[in-house]
C-alpha cells in the first residue's frame, strides 16, 4: 500500500497529510488531525456516529476513503462552534437534553445540520427521515426530535 | 476570588436547583465533540492490542503455541491465561472465568490469547501466527440440552449445568389457588437481547516498569470492581493500580462487571512494558455480551372474581451462557420482584440458571425482572378479560399501602402506583378510545417497578454504601469528588444539583471530579439504579456538613451563636440585623480556622430495608422502589404482521423529580429500550456462532419507527430518598413488552406469548388462527349437514 500526500479542507482549514491510499476519512480526522469528536460506533456504515458533512451533505466517515474527498469542503462537529459560540443545533441539543451519553451526538448533530441547511423548517416526518441512519441507544429519540425542532425555531 | 469591594456585585439571592429542568453539567462537552471517551484519550503513541478468539464452542485446550508470533518484528507481547494469577467474576462466590480461557473453551469467540504490537497490521499478523490446538467436546446450546441427563458439564462443580437453582415459597400457595375463582397457567418466551450501547469497548492500560505501577482508563460502569479484579487477576497489590473512567458512551449493564478485555489490556501492557490501547469491534462487543438471557417463564395465577391475586406461581429458566457473571443475581431478581408491585396472597418461585456454550449473559437494564414481569402482566390481562374486569380495575384491586412489608421481606416505603394508573388512564383516553380505534388498532396497559439501588452491595465489606467528598479552597469553588460513574444518565449533574440545593448556591460555583481512584472516594458503581438514591444521599450529607462548617465560621466572625445565622447561599447574615457576610468572606473565615476544607458525606441503607434472612434474600431488597404504569397504542398490519407502536403514555413514580427533564429522558429511554426488546431485537446463533453481531442485523429501533412517549412524573416523596427521590432509569422498561402484547390482543384478539413480536411471528400466529377458524367453520358446516 503506497502513501500519498492528501490535501484536505476541514472546517475551513487546509491540511496536507501523508496517508496510505486505503486510509479512511474517519481515521485521518481522528488520528492525524486530532478531531476526535467524530466517533466510531460500529464496524462500518451501521450506526451513523461518524457522520460528517462533505460539501454540505451527510457522509459516513468510516466508509469514506480520505483520498476521495480531497479539495472538498469537509465539516466535523468541531467546526460548528465558531468564535466560542455553539451552533444552533449544539445549543438546542444541550438545552433540550438531546444528548445523554453523547456518543451518537456528533453524528446526530451533523446529520441534523445538513437537514436544516436544506430545509430550514422541517416537519417531524422530515426530521425522522433525515436521522433514520443515526442510531441512539439512550433517548428513544424523543428529545432529539425536540432538539432539532427547537433549533429550527419551533416553540414547544 | 476577588476581595476588592469596589468590584464586588451585590450577592445573588439564594438559588434553588432541585426540581429545575437543568441541562447536563457536561452537556457542552458532548455537543461540541470535546468530550473525551476512552478511545479519544490523548495519551501519546500506544501499542495496538488485539484478542485471538476461539473458533470452537466447547473444547479442551491442548496447546497454544505463540513462538512464531513472538518472533515477528514489532510484536511486543503475546499472552495467554498463563499471564494471569487468578480467575475473576463480579460475584465473590461465583468467580469461574479467566480473562483468557484456561484449559477449556466454553463459547465460540471466547478470548484465548492476545497480542500487542507497534501497529494494527503487525498485531493482525501476530494473531494469525498463533497456533491453537483444541479437542472439541459436544456443545450445549439450549437450556434443555444442557439440563438433559448425561449432558457433559461446562463446569465440573455444577451438576446438571445449573449455576443456581432457586426455590422460594411464601405464604400458603395451595390455599391461595383453592380460594381463587379463576386459575390460569401460561408459558412465555423471551429471546436473548443485548445492550447495544453506542460506544465500542476500549481500554488503555499504561504500565510503568520502573515503578511497577498500572494506570487503566476504561469504558466501565464499575471502576472500583474493575480495580479489584485487575489486582486479583494480575496478582498486583491494589495500591499499584489506578483506574480512571473517562466519558462513557452508555452502558445499560454491559459494563457493570469487570470485562475480559479490560484485564487483557492491562496484562498486555505489563508484558510489553508500555502503553497498550485495545479497541473492540462491534462484533466483539456482541461476543463480550452480558445481555439479558433467553428466558422461559411458566406462570400460574389465581384470581378472585374481584381481581384480587390469591396466588402466583412462577417457574423461570434462563439460558445463562458459559460463565457465572451476574447470573445468580439475575435468577434471584426474577423471583424477588414477583413481590412489591402488588399485594399478592402467596408466591411460589422456582428459578433455574443454566450454563450453555454461548457468550455469557449478565445484567441488563431492568436486571432480572423484565421477562418475568412480561409474563405476569400478560397473563393478568388475559385473566381480566376472562373475568370481565377492566385491566386498570384489576390492578387497583391489588394495590399496596405504604409502608408495607412484602411476603419476602422487602420494605415498601412509598408507593405512587395509584397515581401512575390514574395518570395514564386519563392521558391515553383509555375508557373513551379503547375498542373504538378501528380494525388492527388497540390499546394495552401494564405496570412495573424496580429497586433504587441494591440494598446490599456485591462486595459486602461493612463500609457505607456511598461516600462523597466536597472540597472548598481559597478560590471559593466547590469541588465534588465522587466515584460515581456518569455513563450518560447524568449522575454528575444530579450530584451538582443536590449539593447546590443544600448550599443554596448557583450550580456554576460547583465542579465535579469523578471516577479516578487516585482522587475520588470509592464507589460501588452505576448499577441497580443506586446512584440517585445512595450517592445522592451521600452528596446531600456532605453538603450539609460543608454548610455547617461555613455557618460556624460566619457565626464566629460575626460574634453570634450559629443558630442565629441565616444562610442564603451567596451571602449569610444575622437574623434580625443588617450584619452580613458574602460568600467570599464566609469562605475566608472558614479557611482561617484550619485551611482548605474537605468534608465527607456518607450513606448506608437502613437495616430494615436490607431484606430477610433466607438464602438469596439480599437480591431485590432496596431502600426505595419506583413504580410505573403505561399504555401502548398499536396498529397491526394483518397482511404482513408488522406491528407499529403509535404512542406510549407512561407515568413513573420517581419519588421526587430532582431534574424533571433528566428523569423524562431516562423514562423515555427505558420505555423505548423495552420497545426494542418487544418488537424486534434478538441475538441469534448458528451452532454457537452469533449471526446478528452488527447494528444492521441486530435491530435497534431507528428514529423512523420510534413513537412519541408521553411522560407523567409522579412524586410520592420517598421518606429515605434524597429530597424524596427514587430511581428513574429502569422501572419504565419492564412494563412496555406486556403493554404491547396486551395492545396487540386488544387489536387482533390474539395473545402473543413470545418476544420479540417480529412480523414473521405475528404473521404465523395470524395464519394459525385463520386455519383454526377455517377448520371450525368446516366442522360447523359438517355438523349442520349431519344434524337433522
Amino acid at each position: 500500500m503506497s502513501t500519498s500526500l492528501l490535501k484536505l479542507r476541514v472546517n475551513g482549514h487546509a491540511h496536507t497529510v501523508a496517508a496510505p491510499d486505503n486510509a479512511l476519512l474517519l481515521d485521518v480526522l481522528r488520528e492525524q488531525l486530532d478531531l476526535s469528536g467524530t466517533k466510531q460506533g460500529c464496524d462500518g456504515g451501521e450506526c451513523g456516529a461518524c457522520t460528517v458533512l462533505v460539501d454540505g451533505a451527510p457522509r459516513l466517515a468510516c466508509i469514506t476513503l480520505a483520498a476521495s474527498v480531497q479539495e472538498r469542503a469537509i465539516e466535523t462537529i468541531e467546526g460548528l462552534t465558531q468564535g466560542g459560540r455553539m451552533g444552533r443545533l449544539q445549543q438546542a441539543f444541550h438545552e433540550n437534553l438531546g444528548t445523554q451519553c453523547g456518543f451518537c451526538t456528533p453524528g446526530m448533530v451533523m446529520a441534523s445540520e445538513a437537514l436544516l441547511r436544506r430545509e430550514p423548517h422541517p416537519d417531524e416526518a422530515q426530521i425522522r427521515e433525515a436521522l433514520a441512519g443515526n442510531l441512539c441507544r439512550c433517548t428513544g429519540y424523543v428529545k432529539i426530535i425536540e432538539s432539532v425542532k427547537a433549533a429550527a425555531g419551533y416553540t414547544p | 476570588m476577588t476581595h476588592d469591594r469596589s468590584l464586588r456585585r451585590p450577592p445573588a439571592p439564594a438559588t434553588h436547583s432541585i426540581g429545575q429542568r437543568t441541562p447536563l453539567v457536561d452537556g457542552i462537552e458532548k455537543v461540541t465533540g470535546r468530550a473525551k471517551y476512552t478511545a479519544d484519550l490523548p495519551l501519546g503513541r500506544t501499542l495496538v492490542g488485539l484478542i485471538g478468539r476461539s473458533m470452537v464452542a466447547h473444547g479442551l485446550i491442548r496447546s497454544i503455541n505463540t513462538a512464531r508470533a513472538r518472533a515477528i518484528p514489532g510484536v511486543l507481547a503475546v499472552i495467554t491465561s498463563e499471564d494471569f494469577s487468578a480467575p475473576y467474576g463480579v460475584i465473590p462466590i461465583a468467580q469461574n472465568e479467566w480473562p483468557l480461557a484456561r484449559d477449556k473453551v466454553r463459547y465460540r469467540g471466547e478470548p484465548l490469547f492476545a497480542v500487542a504490537a507497534v501497529d494494527e497490521a503487525t498485531a493482525r499478523a501476530a494473531l494469525a501466527a498463533v497456533a491453537v490446538d483444541i479437542d472439541a467436546l459436544a456443545p450445549l446450546f439450549t437450556s434443555a440440552d444442557a439440563r438433559a441427563e448425561g449432558a457433559p458439564l461446562l463446569h465440573e462443580n455444577k451438576p446438571g449445568n445449573l449455576e443456581r437453582t432457586v426455590e422460594q415459597d411464601f405464604g400458603d400457595v395451595q390455599a391461595g389457588f383453592d380460594a381463587a375463582d379463576l386459575v390460569l397457567k401460561r408459558s412465555y418466551e423471551c429471546a436473548e437481547v443485548a445492550h447495544g450501547q453506542m460506544e465500542l469497548n476500549a481500554t488503555v492500560a499504561q504500565w510503568e516498569p520502573e515503578r511497577e505501577r498500572l494506570t487503566v482508563h476504561s469504558v466501565t460502569q464499575v471502576p472500583y470492581y474493575l480495580h479489584l479484579m485487575l489486582a486479583q487477576t494480575l496478582g498486583l497489590d491494589s495500591a499499584q493500580i489506578r483506574v480512571v473512567k473517562p466519558f462513557v458512551g452508555g452502558g445499560f449493564g454491559h459494563r457493570v462487571e469487570p470485562l475480559n478485555f479490560e484485564m487483557v489490556t492491562a496484562a498486555l501492557a505489563r508484558a510489553a512494558g508500555g502503553t497498550v490501547k485495545l479497541e473492540l469491534s462491534r462484533e466483539e462487543v456482541f461476543l463480550t455480551h452480558r445481555g439479558r438471557p433467553s428466558t422461559v417463564s411458566r406462570i400460574r395465577i389465581g384470581l378472585k372474581r374481584s381481581g384480587e391475586i390469591t396466588a402466583l406461581d412462577a417457574e423461570v429458566v434462563q439460558r445463562g451462557g458459559a460463565y457465572a457473571g451476574y447470573g445468580l443475581v439475575t435468577i434471584l431478581y426474577a423471583g424477588a420482584l414477583l413481590h412489591a408491585l402488588y399485594r399478592v396472597g402467596a408466591v411460589r418461585y422456582r428459578g433455574y440458571r443454566v450454563y450453555t456454550n454461548l457468550p455469557p449473559c449478565g445484567a441488563m437494564r431492568g436486571h432480572g425482572a423484565v421477562n418475568v414481569r412480561f409474563a405476569v402482566e400478560s397473563l393478568l390481562d388475559e385473566m381480566a378479560q376472562q373475568l370481565g374486569i377492566d385491566p386498570f380495575a384489576l390492578r387497583r384491586a391489588n394495590l399496596i399501602e405504604a409502608p408495607y412489608r412484602t411476603l419476602n421481606d422487602l420494605q415498601v416505603n412509598s408507593y405512587g402506583l395509584p397515581q401512575c394508573l390514574d395518570a395514564v388512564e386519563q392521558a391515553s383516553g383509555w375508557h373513551t378510545r379503547r375498542g373504538k380505534l378501528g380494525p388492527g388498532r388497540g390499546l394495552g396497559m401494564a405496570c412495573s417497578h424496580y429497586v433504587s439501588g441494591s440494598a446490599k452491595p456485591v462486595h459486602w465489606s461493612g463500609e457505607p454504601h456511598a461516600v462523597v467528598n466536597l472540597r472548598l479552597d481559597f478560590d471559593g469553588a466547590i469541588t465534588i469528588l465522587t466515584g460515581a460513574s456518569d455513563i450518560g444518565q447524568g449522575s454528575n449533574t444530579l450530584l451538582t444539583q443536590v449539593v447546590a440545593e443544600v448550599l443554596l448556591l448557583p450550580m456554576a460555583r460547583i465542579r465535579v471530579i469523578a471516577t479516578d481512584s487516585a482522587l475520588t472516594p470509592k464507589d460501588n458503581g452505576s448499577y441497580s439504579s443506586r446512584v440517585s438514591f445512595m450517592v445522592g444521599n451521600a452528596a446531600l450529607r456532605a453538603a450539609q456538613a460543608l454548610r455547617e462548617h461555613l455557618v460556624e465560621a460566619a457565626a464566629t466572625q460575626l460574634k453570634v451563636s450559629a443558630d442565629r445565622i441565616e444562610w442564603a447561599g451567596e451571602s449569610c447574615g444575622v437574623a434580625g440585623s443588617d450584619q452580613r457576610l458574602d460568600f467570599a468572606q464566609c469562605v475566608q473565615a472558614a479557611l482561617a480556622v484550619d485551611g482548605p476544607l474537605t468534608v465527607k458525606g456518607s450513606w448506608s441503607t437502613p437495616l430494615e430495608t436490607q431484606g430477610g434472612k433466607f438464602r438469596g434474600a439480599a437480591v431485590g431488597s432496596s431502600a426505595g422502589f419506583s413504580y410505573a404504569a403505561q399504555v401502548v397504542e398499536v396498529e397491526v398490519d394483518e397482511d404482513t404482521g408488522t406491528v407499529r407502536v403509535q404512542q406510549v403514555w407512561v407515568a413513573h413514580d420517581c419519588g421526587r423529580a430532582l431534574n424533571p427533564m433528566a428523569v423524562e429522558g431516562q423514562v423515555q429511554g427505558a420505555v423505548w429500550m423495552g420497545m426494542g426488546q418487544a418488537l424486534q431485537e434478538e441475538t441469534r446463533y448458528h451452532e454457537g456462532l452469533p449471526v446478528c453481531c452488527n447494528l444492521i442485523d441486530y435491530r435497534i429501533p431507528t428514529i423512523a419507527e420510534s413513537p412519541p412517549i408521553h411522560v407523567t412524573l409522579v412524586e410520592s416523596m420517598d421518606p429515605l430518598g434524597p429530597f424524596g427521590a427514587k430511581e428513574g432509569s429502569e422501572g419504565g422498561l419492564h412494563g412496555f413488552p406486556p403493554a404491547l402484547i396486551n395492545a396487540i390482543a386488544d387489536a387482533l384478539g390474539l395473545r402473543m406469548d413470545t418476544l420479540p413480536v417480529t412480523p414473521d411471528r405475528v404473521f404465523d400466529a395470524l395464519q394459525v388462527r385463520r386455519r383454526e377458524r377455517r377448520l371450525l367453520a368446516q366442522r360447523a358446516a359438517r355438523q349442520e349437514v349431519t344434524t337433522p
